[in-house]
C-alpha cells in the first residue's frame, strides 16, 4: 500500500504543484505589508481637509492654500473674468463653467498642472505652467498642451457665504 | 610560512587559481586603446561613490524639517564635510560621463554583437539602476529642484494604465512629495548601490565568460592576447591619473557649476521654479519627454530611448567586423547620433519656446529613426563593402577568425 503510494507518479506531480501554489500564494501575501507599508500613513490621510476664509479675497485677487500638501488656487473672479469663461468651452478637454463652479464668482481648482504636476503661475488671463509650457484659462481648464487634461476641482463646500472647506464635497 | 598559509587556503577555497586565471592572468587584447580604460574607470567612481556616500550617511538627516540644514552643516562644521559632499555630487557626474564614453565606445566599435549581448543587456540593467540612484540621491538635499525634479518624475507613472494615480501616491507615501517620501528615496538610494555591486559583479562573469572586444572587431587568437598584469593594471592606472586630474578641476575649483543654483532654495510644494531642469546626465531624455505632445506618449517615448539599445544585437545586421571603424555608413550614424544627442541635450536645457520644441521634435524624431534605420543600412553597407571588396587587412582578421574557429572544433 505505501509502495504504491510512492510509486504513484501522478500523485507526486499533483503534490508538488499543490506545494508550490500554496507556497507560492505564501509569499504574495507576505508581500502585501510590505507594499502597503508603503501608500499614506494615517496621519497623511489626517490631513485631508482645510478650512478657507475667502473675506480677504478681492476681486480678481487669487490666493494659494495647501490641501493635502498640495496648493489649491481661489480665485475670486471678476465680472470680466466670468464672462470671458462662461463664453467658451476650453480647449483640449471641454467643458462647461458652471460644471466648474459652485458660485461663479469663485474658482477653486487644484493648483498641480495636470501633465506633470508643477503649479503653473497666474500669468495674464489664467495660468501658464513653466515646466513644460502648458497654458490654463480662467476656469482652469487647459487651452493648450502638453497638459492632457483642465485643472482639478477639488470637492469643496461653502459652510458659509464666505468660508469654504475642501475635502469634502 | 606565507606560503604555507596560501596552501592552507588554496586546499580550502581557490584562492591562487582564481587571482591568476581572473585577474593577473586574465587574457587580454593586446590591441585594446584607451577607450577600453573606461569600465575600469566606472569600478572606480563607484567604490568612490559608496565610500563618500557611507561617510556623508554618518551626517545627513533625511526629514524634510532637516535635511536642508544638515547639507549646511556636513558643509560647513563636519571636518572636510564639504569635501565629502562635493566628492559625492561631483561623482554622480563623474559616473554618467565615464559610462556615457563606456558606452559610446561599445556602440562605434559593435561590442554588443554576438557573443556579446548578455553583457551589453547587463550594463542597460547597470545603466538603469545608475539613474534610479542618481535620481533619488538628487532628493535628498531637499532644495527647490529636489522637491520638484522628484514631482515631475514621480508623476511620470501617472502613465500608468487604470492605476496610474494610485501608483504615484503609493511612491510618494504622501499626495504630494514629502517626508514619507524623502525618507524612503535616503534607505532606497543607500541600498542601490550594493544592486549595483551585485549587477557588477553579473557583468565582469560575463565579460570573463566571453573576453574583451577589441579595435579589430574579431575574437583574437590566444598568441594575440597578454596577461591583465602587469600590462593593462598599468594602462587603467594611468588612465585614471588623466582621469582623476579632471576630476579634481571639478571638485575643488568649480564644484558648483554641477549643481543648480535653484537647489540652494529650501523646498517649497507651493512655489515651482521658473525654470526646471533635470542634471545634465538625464537633459536628452528630458528633451525627449517634453518634445511628444501627448502625455503618455512622452513618457513612452522616453523609456523607449533608453531601453532602444538593448535591440542593438538585433538592429544592427552587419557581419563586418571592427564596428565603426572599417564601417563608413555606420560611422556617420554615429556621429550624427552623437550630434543628435547633444541637440537634444541644449533643448533640454533650455526653457521651452515654440521654435525649441519644433527643434527638439525633429532631433526626437532623428533619434528614433536612426535605430529603425539601421537594420536597413547595416544590410545595405554589408552588401556595399562586400562588393566593393574589403581590405586585405579584413579579409585576414575574417581568415584567422575563421581558422581559429576550425582549429579549436577539430580539437574538440
Amino acid at each position: 500500500m505505501v509502495t504504491e503510494a510512492l510509486n504513484d507518479g501522478d500523485r507526486r506531480n499533483f503534490l508538488i504543484k499543490l506545494t508550490s501554489v500554496v507556497g507560492g500564494a505564501g509569499v504574495a501575501a507576505t508581500c502585501v505589508p510590505f507594499v502597503a507599508s508603503m501608500n499614506p500613513s494615517s496621519d497623511v490621510l489626517a490631513k485631508a481637509e482645510t478650512e478657507v476664509d475667502l473675506t480677504n479675497i478681492t476681486p480678481g485677487g487669487m490666493h494659494t492654500v495647501a490641501w493635502q500638501g498640495k496648493p489649491v488656487f481661489i480665485l475670486h473672479r471678476t465680472p470680466e473674468q466670468i464672462k470671458a469663461s462662461t463664453e467658451s468651452n476650453g480647449g483640449l478637454q471641454p467643458e462647461a463653467d458652471s460644471n466648474r463652479v459652485q458660485k461663479p464668482e469663485w474658482l477653486v481648482v487644484i493648483g498641480v498642472c495636470t501633465h506633470m504636476g508643477c503649479v503653473p503661475n497666474k500669468e495674464g488671463p489664467g495660468w501658464e505652467c513653466h515646466c513644460h509650457g502648458s497654458q490654463y484659462d480662467d476656469s482652469g481648464r487647459v487651452i493648450r498642451g502638453p497638459a492632457p487634461k483642465n485643472l482639478e476641482v477639488p470637492p469643496y463646500r461653502f459652510v458659509a457665504d464666505n468660508k469654504i472647506v475642501i475635502g469634502k464635497a | 610560512m606565507p606560503h604555507r598559509i596560501i596552501n592552507w587556503i588554496d586546499q580550502r577555497f581557490p584562492l591562487t587559481s582564481f587571482v591568476k586565471h581572473e585577474l593577473t592572468g586574465y587574457p587580454t587584447p593586446r590591441n585594446l586603446s584607451y577607450w577600453w580604460n573606461f569600465g575600469f574607470l566606472a569600478g572606480f567612481v563607484l567604490m568612490l561613490q559608496v565610500a563618500t556616500g557611507i561617510f556623508l550617511a554618518m551626517h545627513y538627516k533625511a526629514d524634510v524639517a532637516l535635511s536642508f540644514d544638515s547639507i549646511q552643516h556636513i558643509m560647513r562644521d563636519v571636518n572636510y564635510g564639504w569635501l565629502l559632499r562635493y566628492l559625492h555630487s561631483t561623482g554622480a557626474s563623474a559616473f554618467f560621463f565615464v559610462i556615457f564614453i563606456h558606452m559610446a565606445r561599445t556602440l562605434y566599435y559593435g561590442s554588443y554583437r554576438a557573443p556579446r549581448e548578455l553583457l551589453w543587456w547587463t550594463g542597460q540593467g547597470l545603466l538603469l539602476l545608475l539613474m534610479g540612484t542618481a535620481f533619488m540621491g538628487y532628493l535628498l538635499p531637499w532644495g527647490q529642484m529636489s522637491f520638484w525634479g522628484a514631482t515631475v518624475i514621480t508623476n511620470l507613472f501617472r502613465a500608468t494604465p487604470f492605476i496610474g494615480d494610485e501608483v504615484v501616491i503609493w511612491l510618494r507615501g504622501d499626495y504630494t512629495v514629502g517626508d514619507a517620501t524623502l525618507t524612503r528615496f535616503f534607505a532606497l538610494h543607500y541600498l542601490f548601490p550594493f544592486l549595483i555591486i551585485g549587477a557588477v559583479i553579473v557583468h565582469l562573469v560575463a565579460l570573463h565568460t566571453v573576453k574583451s572586444s577589441n579595435p579589430s572587431g574579431i575574437n583574437l587568437q590566444d598568441k594575440d592576447n597578454i596577461p591583465f598584469h602587469p600590462y593593462f593594471t598599468i594602462k587603467d592606472l594611468y588612465g585614471l591619473g588623466l582621469f582623476l586630474m579632471l576630476y579634481s578641476v571639478f571638485v575643488f575649483f568649480m564644484p558648483d557649476s554641477l549643481i543648480e543654483p535653484a537647489n540652494n532654495i529650501p523646498a517649497n510644494p507651493m512655489v515651482t521654479p521658473n525654470h526646471i531642469v533635470p542634471e545634465w546626465y538625464f537633459l536628452p531624455f528630458y528633451a525627449i519627454l517634453r518634445s511628444v505632445p501627448n502625455m503618455v506618449g512622452g513618457v513612452v517615448a522616453m523609456g523607449v530611448s533608453v531601453l532602444i539599445f538593448a535591440f542593438m544585437p538585433y538592429l544592427d545586421r552587419s557581419r563586418i567586423p571592427g564596428g565603426a571603424h572599417y564601417r563608413p555608413m555606420f560611422r556617420g550614424l554615429f556621429y550624427f547620433f552623437a550630434i543628435d544627442m547633444g541637440v537634444l541635450g541644449y533643448i533640454g536645457y533650455i526653457p521651452p519656446t515654440d521654435q525649441s520644441i519644433l527643434i527638439g521634435q525633429v532631433a526626437t524624431f532623428i533619434y528614433f529613426t536612426l535605430f529603425l534605420l539601421l537594420p536597413f543600412l547595416s544590410k545595405f553597407e554589408e552588401r556595399w563593402l562586400m562588393k566593393r571588396g574589403l581590405t586585405p587587412e579584413i579579409e585576414a582578421l575574417i581568415a584567422s577568425e575563421a581558422k581559429e574557429i576550425s582549429e579549436k572544433r577539430s580539437k574538440r
